[in-house]
């Protein structure tokens, strides 16, 4: 089907929208107890799931349902389909060594460690429950009274949720996301694009699509004859074969615990109790103001795929091209790190020379030159929601060291390749003490401050200034701290109707 | 100025010794992945010529590829393979290994095919050299006692700048600067810091290289005519042989993967070590050499000064014919984890990986040697870590510190050392910091 788009009614409504009219949420960890009865109640759950379609009137709930391997293995999901799957998403957050190594969950973030997605611990399957104000306590008592019936048990609620746009520290959030390319117009080929942007291929997102290589991400498929009923898609590039991939996708989600009044009062210690000094210290670590502004300044052309929207072009028309000496917003600041935006070639390539000799590695002005490039390929869409009780700053620096409540975010990220967008963001630019020629720093927010050989320290900051020296913050300590975390997988519908329909 | 150079000792194993040898190579190491440089078998912290080293069994599960154009599966033996970067010329340094470690390389080599347990170690080492088609230095000059140095040097003015915060900031770049050097020539007389002139280049190091720079334009020239004649030729051998060409590009073996992802990790570098057949015949065997030979030029003469082509992130790393060109082999030290790695390389020098693994079996189609390749991510990632082995041990000189880093230390000692002419460059230099 060329050029229709993507079939919205087949999609999660996650991938879509943040749900932000719907302040409340909820998540229902679950394990599966019988295959059977919970492949009948998926059947059910399925009709009432929401989807991306953009309805007249917006949905007063929304629920959305996600899988672990675990869980589809639980459910009865054969082992040639499950291998399938990406290896990151089989083996789990937690599965390996190095890679607990490699997203920084080590020592205080250690899975050992988890509420829950640690070893032996890890869920099947995820309720998503979105409400209105006052609309999730009724609706979610009800649905887990029948879980049972659902053949599944509850083994954790992650609620005490309510979002209204910031982050625990106080901060504007989510304000940057990737605009998705539903009209399957992007056509990106393998040239290489000389500009930043915004819009990226549904590929990047959805599996069964290009992504920005231009190529299908690898996916379950499984044979026709698995599919007696008829209810997957044929594979668009394998026609001999049907796609449980297609419109699904992969989320991410990690339960991490903000110190809140760990961070205000290190700020305010650092900047000598000076509210002013402490908050564009914050800032400078964020990368955005407390109300979201970004700190360098608006770019002059428009960028693609964002806007039209005034609000958005505010807060999203920037790359720090202008910024080359991070004298406005810090090369470690959290959302430079989290997307340094650059092209792929470094910017101001123009022409055949130009681009020749920039091909070649030259051309090069200063040793980070050219470090960060393509970062349309580590995109990820945040779908993350706040918990616990808020705290202003204020209140943070008056109390002692922990009012003993737990807070912070359920960060939840959606990608076609776990591997080279989410894990790829946290191992190089967030956990990466090597971050964009730094050295002896992780992210200022979430890095864990752990020690790499031959480095004396990583728990820096530097701000450069236009001085000249920068400033250092030493002895940062570790703000965010990992409490649980799985790969879980979104399907379509159609996917959902299959697993329902297995036969066991 | 001291050139770098490097070794590669392979022999086959005796067959039923792999395993033996494998323990014995664990034993060296902490936990895998991270050597004891102290280890009791071969002791690299001791030699401070030494930049990386590794051995690696050549356990190649890719052998049988070669089937898909009907041919059979080569005999070739399970090989052991010691190699290593060093300062200076590579004899002199497998000399003072020989001497130093004798005892720990005799056991290791003892697992070898022809291996004299009494024989002279060195001359055995020496025979069994396998020379680098093509060998990457980051930066040709840097010696290891150069990289500690500057970077003592660096952590010593950043204490400096982090200590003395508030009477920085009341100076310009000029007086920062005069504090700084004063400071730094404080710390030299007191002995504190040490910054080793560099030795002046060996002389005959110096015409080599120079008779090769000039040598290898001059005999393209002269074949120019040639190849320009065969150029059209070429192409079409070449169109032909890319259009049928079979991929293997499987998802690789998760136990193999796990394998090495338990190596990969443990500090700032890592190594990658990889072996694939080269396609059947005489057009790729050329092709290669041919490609492989103007790469070794390039390394040689025009890139050695902190990159490679884009990518910066690579210590050093050298491509191997074995076999009589049946196999090549490709090792190198590069910064960042493997995914990062594989994608630099396929965002920023696809074209270049083209160029000479299009020639190795089962390769992501490439089109006109250059074009797509690499850029079918998925189907490269996973030709690589099928074809990646696990390197057994790894010595690392100066973990921590990437490329980046290394030509950071460089500058903020060439600041030191040479006076500048503006203030707005004295600006630039502080913001290493």
């Amino acid at each position: 089907m060329a050029n229709a788009g993507i079939d919205v009614s087949d999609v999660q409504g996650l991938v879509r929208f943040g749900y932000a009219h719907l302040p409340e949420a909820c998540f229902l960890l679950l394990e599966i107890e019988n295959g059977a009865a919970t492949r009948f109640w998926l059947a059910t759950i399925t009709q009432s799931l929401t989807t991306a379609e953009r309805l007249a009137e917006r949905p007063k709930t929304a629920l959305q349902v996600a899988f672990t391997r675990q869980g589809l293995q639980a459910l009865g999901v054969s082992e040639s389909t499950i291998q399938g799957f990406s290896p990151e998403f089989i083996f789990g957050m937690n599965g390996e060594e190095s890679r607990s190594r490699r997203l920084g969950d080590v020592q205080a973030n250690a899975p050992s460690g988890w509420q829950w997605g640690g070893p032996g611990n890890v869920p099947h399957l995820m309720l998503m429950l979105y409400a209105g104000s006052g609309g999730l306590e009724s609706w979610q008592k009800s649905v887990v009274e029948k879980l049972p019936q659902g053949g599944v048990k509850l083994l954790r609620q992650l609620g005490n949720s309510v979002t209204d746009g910031y982050e625990p520290f106080g901060f504007r959030d989510g304000m940057s996301q990737p605009e998705i390319d539903w009209k399957l117009e992007r056509k990106v080929g393998s040239k290489d694009q000389l500009e930043y942007g915004n819009l990226v291929s549904a590929g990047e997102w959805l599996l069964g699509y290009l992504n920005e290589y231009g190529k299908y991400t690898d996916r379950p498929l499984v044979d026709p004859k698995d599919d007696p009923e008829n209810k997957l898609l044929f594979a668009e590039e394998q026609p001999g074969k049907k796609d449980l991939g297609r419109n699904g996708a992969y989320l991410v989600l990690r339960q991490l615990e903000q110190n809140v009044p760990g961070f205000w009062q290190f700020m305010d210690a650092q900047a000598n109790h000076d509210p002013k000094e402490r908050r564009k210290l914050a800032e400078s670590m964020v990368g955005r103001t407390i109300e979201g502004e970004p700190l360098v300044p608006r770019a002059s052309s428009p960028i693609a795929g964002v806007g039209p929207d005034p609000d958005d072009i505010r807060l999203n028309q920037f790359t720090y091209e202008s910024d080359s000496d991070g004298i406005r917003c810090p090369f470690g600041a959290h959302i430079r790190r989290a997307n340094p935006r650059n092209p792929d070639l470094p910017y101001g390539t123009k022409g055949f020379l130009s681009w020749l000799i920039r091909t070649a590695g030259f051309g090069r002005k200063s040793i980070r030159d050219d470090l960060i490039a393509s970062t349309r390929f580590h995109r990820v869409l945040r779908r993350g929601r706040r918990y616990g009780k808020r705290l202003s700053p204020d209140e943070a620096l008056q109390m002692g060291k922990t009012d003993g409540e737990e807070r912070g975010i359920y960060f939840i990220s959606l990608n076609a390749n776990i591997g080279r967008q989410f894990e790829f963001v946290q191992n190089a630019w967030i956990m990466g003490t090597k971050f964009d020629g730094l050295t002896e720093e992780s992210d200022a927010l979430i890095g864990n401050r752990e020690l790499i050989g031959g480095c004396p320290v990583t728990n820096t900051f530097s701000i450069p200034l236009e001085s000249g020296v920068r400033r250092r913050i030493t002895g940062m300590p570790q703000f965010v701290t990992v409490r649980g975390g799985a790969y879980f997988f979104l399907p379509s519908i159609r996917a959902l109707r299959y697993f329902a329909g297995i036969a066991s | 100025m001291t050139p770098q150079s490097n070794f590669m000792v392979i022999a086959p194993l005796v067959s039923d010794k792999t395993s033996a040898l494998r323990t014995l190579l664990a034993s060296m190491n902490r936990q895998p992945g991270v050597v004891d440089p102290q280890n009791s078998l071969v002791a690299f912290g001791e030699f401070d010529r030494l930049h990386f080293a590794r051995f690696i069994v050549f356990d190649d599960q890719t052998l049988n590829d070669i089937a898909v154009y009907g041919l059979p599966r080569p005999n070739l033996p399970t090989y052991l393979a010691f190699l290593g970067d060093c300062d200076g010329p590579a004899d002199e340094f497998l000399a003072e290994l020989t001497q130093r470690a004798g005892s720990g390389l005799r056991q290791i080599f003892s697992h070898c095919e022809g291996f004299a347990a009494n024989g002279d170690l060195l001359r055995w080492m020496q025979d069994n050299q396998q020379r680098a088609a093509a060998a990457y230095v980051n930066w040709i000059g840097r010696t290891v006692r150069q990289v500690r140095e500057e970077n003592a040097l660096r952590n010593a003015l950043t204490a400096y700048l982090d200590g003395n915060r508030t009477a920085i900031a009341a100076k310009n770049p000029v007086q920062i600067r005069d504090d700084l050097t004063r400071f730094v020539n404080g710390q030299v007389e007191a002995g504190r810091l040490t910054l080793t002139p560099p030795a002046p280049t060996p002389l005959g190091w110096k015409v080599r290289n120079f008779f090769h720079l000039v040598g290898v334009p001059v005999v393209l020239l002269l074949l120019a005519p040639l190849l320009l004649l065969y150029l059209p030729i070429f192409l079409v051998q070449l169109r032909c042989r890319e259009r049928s060409d079979p991929e293997i590009c499987p998802p690789p073996d998760p136990e193999h993967v796990k394998k090495l992802a338990d190596l990969e990790d443990h500090d700032v570098t890592n190594q990658f070590s990889a072996l694939g057949s080269v396609k059947p015949g005489l057009f790729r065997r050329w092709t290669v050499s041919f490609l492989v030979w103007i790469l070794d030029y390039g390394s040689r003469h025009i890139f050695n000064r902190g990159f490679l082509t884009r990518v910066n992130s690579i210590h050093f790393a050298r491509w191997v014919f074995l076999d009589n060109k049946k196999r090549l082999f490709f090792a190198s030290n590069y910064d960042g984890s493997l995914e990062s790695y594989m994608d630099d390389f396929i965002n920023k020098v696809a074209w270049g990986l083209n160029l000479v693994f299009s020639n190795g079996v089962g390769y992501p189609r490439s089109n006109w040697l250059v074009l797509n390749g690499a850029k079918d991510e998925q189907k490269f990632k996973h030709f690589i870590r099928r074809h990646e082995l696990p390197t057994e041990v790894w010595y690392n000189a100066h973990p921590g510190l990437t490329a980046v880093d290394l030509e950071r230390n460089r500058k903020i000692r060439q600041g030191i050392e040479k006076p500048f002419t503006t203030e707005a460059e004295i600006q630039e230099w502080l913001r290493l910091f």
